[in-house]
């Protein structure tokens, strides 16, 4: 499914070079290098804790970069004055793991805080607007309600209308499925497909959910707890297929094809 | 448990040869029952030094749950350091495979530091670095806060103002119950001090003065300042705590949105506009409390009482009052948004910040309290 696309023509839309991510002296990740090509839909996958939330934070701009540069097509993103960052987060939709919803709003006015900030709409488009894309996640009619009134996997999709609400050129992802039921997940996964097919837009996505990561993913990158660094990249089903670093593959196939040498204790693998 | 009484659980000893020692488990280890403690398997090997097996067997075993893993766990690692080999026998297979679990991944040592024991220095050298940071914070945020006040006085700043509806009618009419329980009862305690010493020179009626300077002056400020740290400035750090922890401060964040346009400005507008007026209120009826102990005790009239008042009391002084009120006002909403956002991504960190907005509040209003006095005797206000 993810296949018929990549005959786009490539050009960078977010590229990464010699990026160092840490806490204090705490080095989370470094040297990481890799381009998001527009039109991707780009997999950032990883084990439980190796940075991949802290890699979303420093290319959404809320967590400035020890060291390397992360660019938005030609603009260094790290280097322009905030207006202009802000002016490029503007294009971008962010999905955040828990929804993030503002809990003191309803789900319309959730959505609509971006157009009033940001456009020249008048209230009745707006309203518009926002049912169309409440619509466009399966809340048609949930307009009135407030974010703790719905399920965790209804709040994560109105958190999704909210990211769609400018129409962005990018969409950032955080761990969509957890948390959702594996039918809710699936549906969010052909979502996503179908925003990429419909609008062109570039989806990077953080998840360790493999179903997902095959089905969507034709780009990724893997990052490593250990080494703390990018240990593989490219689409998940040629690595999945080719590639000859184990952690890689024992991660892709769920531990199902780890080579025995590697039975130790059960931790690596169950032993019995 | 229930059912059928089992065997307490026991360790006995027996040599089997000079070198090994034979170590049998018997009975029910369970959490609850008095069991032997590790340490009585160790004094055995203190005492007999030569000991270079020990052999534990377990075939008469009853019943067993994570006590006996601990139990075991301990010995193997005392085992492990003294040099002793330790052979198990007859253990349940359940037990095996959990020892096993917990033993195949060594413990991880290069993760984090914390929890050990730091020296004096280090401590205060880290609390003095912590201070100076805070205070470095502090002074920002502040400078943040009159930056973008400065701002939104000349355009239009982003905020709801449905929100800023909402807070007014927090911060004001729903303060008024507890502000008028407060008032009151402080009015009428200045007002039982002052009679029983005024009472001594026939001049009951110089109640109305105290009662009415005190209020004015210092208490109507003081007390409607700590009420709204601890009840609007509390919420206003647990609110924007709470949406820190929700990721909802990185989504106004990354939409471009200034959480102190969106957040901070409106809760200090709200706390602007509403505390003097509360503070007003405050001091009238702390009077009404005074004027129920003049009319109730002291046999003077409500006339009188409010007369008297009336002399006492010029506008220097209520507008002496009501200004403090307002640079209280301004310190618990900034002490209540500065620890919210501050707050960390974790329910007690918000409990944490609440307390703290309390904390930073009150002594904000205390230091300026005094401030305020020097300031008055030197301008003699």
């Amino acid at each position: 499914m993810s296949r018929q696309l990549e005959k786009k023509d490539k050009t960078p839309h977010i590229t990464v070079s010699d990026l160092t991510m840490a806490y204090g002296d705490f080095v989370i990740q470094k040297d990481m290098n890799f381009t998001v090509n527009r039109g991707d839909i780009f997999i950032v996958m990883g084990g439980s804790g190796c940075g991949k939330t802290t890699l979303l934070r420093h290319l959404i701009g809320l967590k400035r970069p020890v060291k390397g540069k992360v660019f938005y097509g030609d603009t260094s993103f790290w280097d322009v004055e905030e207006e202009e960052r802000n002016r490029i987060m503007r294009r971008c939709g962010i999905l955040y793991q828990g929804g993030a919803l503002w809990s003191s709003m309803t789900l319309a006015e959730n959505v609509a805080l971006p157009l009033e900030e940001y456009t020249d709409l008048s209230p009745g488009d707006i309203g518009e607007i926002v049912s169309l894309k409440l619509a466009m996640v399966g809340l048609a009619g949930y307009e009135e309600f407030y974010p703790s009134e719905l399920s965790g996997g209804m709040q994560k999709r109105a958190g999704l209308a909210r990211a769609m609400a400018l129409d962005p050129e990018i969409l950032f992802f955080d761990e969509p499925s957890a948390g959702l039921d594996p039918l809710s997940a699936r549906r969010l996964d052909d979502l996503i497909l179908e925003l990429r097919a419909g609008l062109g837009t570039t989806v990077v996505v953080i998840t360790h959910e493999l179903p997902s990561i095959f089905a969507i993913g034709n780009n990724s990158i893997f990052l490593d707890g250990e080494s703390r660094t990018i240990i593989a990249q490219g689409d998940p089903h040629k690595l999945l297929a080719e590639t000859d670093v184990p952690k890689v593959m024992e991660f892709l196939t769920r531990g199902e094809a780890i080579p025995p040498v590697a039975k130790g204790g059960i931790w690596n693998r169950m032993s019995t | 448990m229930g059912g059928a009484m089992q065997a307490q659980g026991t360790i006995e000893f027996s040599s089997m040869s000079d070198d090994t020692l034979q170590a049998t488990i018997s009975g029910s280890w369970k959490i609850g029952a008095s069991l032997p403690s590790p340490a009585t398997v160790l004094t055995r090997l203190e005492a007999d030094q030569g000991i270079r097996d020990l052999v534990m067997s377990a075939s008469e075993l009853q019943g067993w749950d994570s006590t006996l893993l601990t139990f075991i766990s301990n010995i193997k690692r005392e085992c492990h350091s003294r040099g002793i080999r330790l052979e198990l026998q007859g253990l349940p297979q359940g037990v095996e495979r959990l020892l096993h679990l917990a033993t195949a991944v060594t413990e991880k040592k290069d993760v984090l530091d914390t929890g050990r024991r730091k020296s004096f220095l280090y401590v205060v050298g880290k609390s003095t670095i912590h201070f100076g940071t805070s205070t470095v914070e502090m002074l920002s945020f502040i400078g943040d806060v009159t930056l973008t006040v400065i701002k939104s006085l000349g355009g239009k700043a982003s905020f709801r103002r449905i929100d800023l509806l909402n807070l007014i009618e927090e911060c004001g009419a729903h303060s008024l119950p507890i502000i008028t329980l407060i008032s009151v009862l402080v009015g009428l305690i200045l007002a039982f001090v002052g009679a029983v010493q005024l009472k001594l020179f026939g001049a009951q009626i110089y109640v109305a003065n105290l009662v009415g300077i005190a209020m004015v002056r210092e208490m109507g400020a003081l007390m409607t300042g700590i009420i709204m740290a601890g009840r609007t400035g509390a919420a206003f750090a647990a609110q924007i705590g709470t949406m820190q922890l929700n990721e909802e401060i990185d989504a106004l964040k990354t939409l471009g949105i200034s959480p102190m346009e969106f957040l901070v400005l409106p809760r200090l507008l709200a706390m602007v506009l509403m505390i003097p007026l509360l503070c007003l209120y405050a001091d009238l009826l702390g009077i009404l409390g005074g004027a129920i102990v003049g009319v109730g005790m002291l046999d003077i009239t409500l006339v009188q009482y409010f007369t008297q008042t009336q002399e006492a009391l010029d506008l220097t002084n209520i507008s002496l009052g009501v200004f403090k009120g307002l640079i209280f006002g301004i310190i618990v909403a900034l002490a209540g948004c500065m620890r919210g956002l501050q707050s960390g991504r974790s329910a007690s960190a918000v409990g944490e910040a609440a307390t703290s907005a309390v904390v930073t509040a009150i002594v904000g209003i205390i230091v300026s309290d005094g401030i305020f006095a020097v300031l008055c005797d030197v301008l003699s206000i």
